[in-house]
């Protein structure tokens, strides 16, 4: 059965201007991505992979190359018109959650669908507990960030990019500012996600964390180097793995 | 984003900084209560000055000789002696527009009763005077035009002389007072009047026929000025030029030769009055005016500030789906609640003292309704200018930068 197609960029190049020199950030990148695939993208800092991210999520446009997302070409929208794909297709995880400050969990979930006007305000709500139950944390949707774990905030975080029913998630060093147990538990969460079938693009320099992925793709100097099917870890066992472990230290 | 979203948002945003919001507020507070109480007030005081000259006789008239120069030298118009019985006569006879007309002789001395003293200013008139000065009498009657005739020795007292001569309380009616060397006898004494405009006192006054103080005070036989009253105060106009046009031929004064006399309607005085009442208002509300800008600034610098702190919480807006128009809308909301909210509040501390003030100075209290009005108009536009700059530069941030921004 053959699958859609939700990333689609053909030979992208970003450049920069630094004074009176360029930079090439991305070199001629291409690659698709299908419905249903756990992608990381791997690299070391410089390597083009922030660009390409912000790229994939619509905030910035490419030099030069195609973008479809969805089918969606990218490349002549305007800035609005931008707004409205992040807002619909587009599930954004950041490593520092970016949650906002003395607001609700459920508060914060609901944050996109403000800015969508297709969804009535009755629904918002209804929505938003849906995306918290789907993370386990709709029993702490009234706390504030304050009052939340690292592990928890970023739970919510990546509660507030399903609530849109995004076409794909991109997370951007999600589990960066978590230690490794919460890591692991970040990413059972979103092995569960992979399993009901939503698209993930992952964003890591860690290659233990790219391991729980189906699928890596590896830059450098803003070429890819590396672009292959894995063998995916099991992020659960991982996590078990670590508790063993733990406990054998403290005996 | 819809409406309710975005006031809910930004009054989310201010109660988070509840005294900032308040501080920013109170120079938009203060800007609108200061200009509420200075439009409030110059309503009042116009509506004061208003009351009080026409209980003074709002159509009455007053003729007097005009300066005299003798070889340049400018004499005043106290011993001219142009007016005399004839003009005031052929005025009583021959006018239309004039209901009534009073000369007036005025003299001064000590008044006598028994222990008592207290000196005195002797207005001598005619019986029409209470008439044109709409002065009533609280108790006995008034001189008649037999007695004006007979140099009668009789007078009407205001309320300060019988204050001060009779002090144990004796009804004044029928006694005799001595003024100067010449004993009178009281016949009728004046309601109070108060105070006028320019803080005199309207009761201390002693009313005798004119040619009383004609003969036995001063001697003379012309008049210090003449009072008259239009038929109405719309007609006050065509009663001076009545009066104009008699004294002119009376006095033989030749065509474009200048009047020896003035005449003064109340109505010009009203008008000088108010005038000066109206550009004291336009003054002092002008500055309100201004601490109203200052109070503008204070908002446009806090919206900066706003902005700047929450840099990150725009760049995720951005991210999530925010279009630049969202974000604009947002702090443009944040500052228009926080100057109407900071309006309305100034508005009602700005009745509040304006109710107080008139209460002390004893005016009437009125409400300008077009400046609550327009007060109200001027904070939104105040929120909407002053918040335009700061919304937009965070409008125009780009996202990647502000999601960066620590």
């Amino acid at each position: 059965m053959p699958k859609n197609e939700i990333i689609n960029i053909q030979n992208l190049y970003r450049t920069f201007q630094v004074g009176s020199e360029t930079v090439n950030a991305l070199n001629g990148v291409s690659f698709n991505i299908f419905e249903g695939e756990f992608v990381s993208i791997m690299g070391t800092s410089g390597s083009g992979k922030s660009t390409l991210l912000n790229i994939l999520g619509c905030l910035d446009r490419p030099t030069s190359g195609e973008y479809y997302i969805n089918g969606t070409a990218v490349s002549g929208l305007s800035k609005n018109q931008l707004s409205t794909i992040r807002n619909r297709k587009i599930g954004f995880v950041f490593q520092n959650y970016n949650l906002l400050a003395r607001t609700s969990a459920i508060d914060n979930v609901q944050l996109p669908l403000l800015y969508n006007a297709d969804i009535p305000m009755k629904e918002r709500r209804e929505r938003a507990i849906a995306a918290l139950e789907a993370v386990r944390l709709a029993d702490r949707m009234n706390h504030a960030p304050s009052q939340l774990s690292g592990g928890q905030q970023q739970r919510v975080a990546i509660a507030r990019a399903l609530v849109n029913d995004p076409v794909i998630i991109l997370a951007d060093e999600a589990t960066g500012n978590l230690d490794t147990r919460t890591s692991y538990e970040i990413m059972t969460l979103f092995q569960e996600l992979h399993a009901k079938g939503k698209t993930i693009a992952f964003v890591t320099h860690e290659p233990d964390i790219a391991t729980f992925t189906t699928r890596t793709i590896k830059l450098r100097d803003g070429s890819i180097v590396l672009d292959q099917a894995i063998e995916q870890q099991s992020a659960a066992a991982a996590l078990a793995q670590y508790e063993q472990n733990l406990t054998h230290t403290a005996i | 984003m819809n409406i309710i979203d975005l006031i809910k948002i930004a009054i989310t945003a201010l109660l988070r900084n509840k005294s900032r919001a308040f501080l920013t507020m109170l120079g938009i507070i203060i800007g609108i209560a200061s200009v509420i109480v200075m439009v409030s007030l110059g309503k009042s005081s116009t509506l004061s000055v208003r009351t009080q000259l026409s209980s003074m006789g709002s159509n009455m008239i007053m003729i007097m000789p005009s300066r005299q120069m003798r070889g340049g030298v400018n004499m005043g118009n106290s011993n001219a002696k142009s007016l005399e019985n004839k003009d005031y006569k052929s005025i009583a006879e021959n006018t239309k527009y004039v209901a009534h007309v009073s000369p007036s002789v005025s003299s001064a001395a000590q008044l006598v009763y028994g222990s008592n003293n207290h000196p005195g200013s002797l207005q001598g008139v005619a019986s029409s005077y209470l008439e044109i000065r709409k002065y009533e009498l609280e108790d006995g009657i008034m001189f008649t035009d037999d007695q004006v005739k007979k140099y009668a020795k009789v007078c009407v007292i205001g309320k300060t002389i019988v204050d001060n001569l009779f002090t144990n309380g004796e009804n004044p009616i029928g006694q005799t007072i001595r003024c100067g060397q010449v004993p009178m006898k009281v016949i009728g004494v004046l309601k109070s009047k108060g105070q006028n405009q320019m803080g005199q006192d309207q009761d201390d006054i002693v009313l005798a026929p004119y040619t009383t103080i004609q003969k036995r005070f001063l001697g003379i036989s012309h008049f210090n000025m003449l009072f008259a009253s239009a038929t109405s105060e719309e007609e006050s106009e065509m009663a001076a030029t009545e009066i104009t046009y008699i004294l002119r031929s009376n006095h033989h004064i030749k065509s474009g030769a200048e009047d020896d006399f003035d005449i003064r309607t109340q109505e010009e005085l009203l008008s000088t009055m108010s005038s000066i009442t109206q550009l004291l208002t336009i003054l002092l509300t002008a500055i309100a005016a201004i601490s109203l800008i200052v109070g503008g600034i204070g908002i446009m610098n806090i919206m900066y500030v706003t902005v700047t702190e929450r840099t990150r919480e725009i760049g995720l807006r951005m991210a999530i789906g925010a279009q630049n128009r969202d974000v604009l809308y947002q702090f443009l909301s944040e500052s228009v609640i926080l100057s109407l909210i900071g309006g309305i509040i100034g508005i009602v501390f700005g009745i509040i003292i304006a109710y107080i003030a008139t209460k002390l100075l004893n005016w009437p209290f009125v409400i300008s309704q077009s400046a609550i009005f327009i007060s109200f108009g001027v904070c939104a536009a105040t929120g909407v200018f002053f918040g335009w700059y700061p919304a937009r530069s965070a409008a125009n941030l780009d996202p990647i930068t502000a999601l960066r921004y620590e």
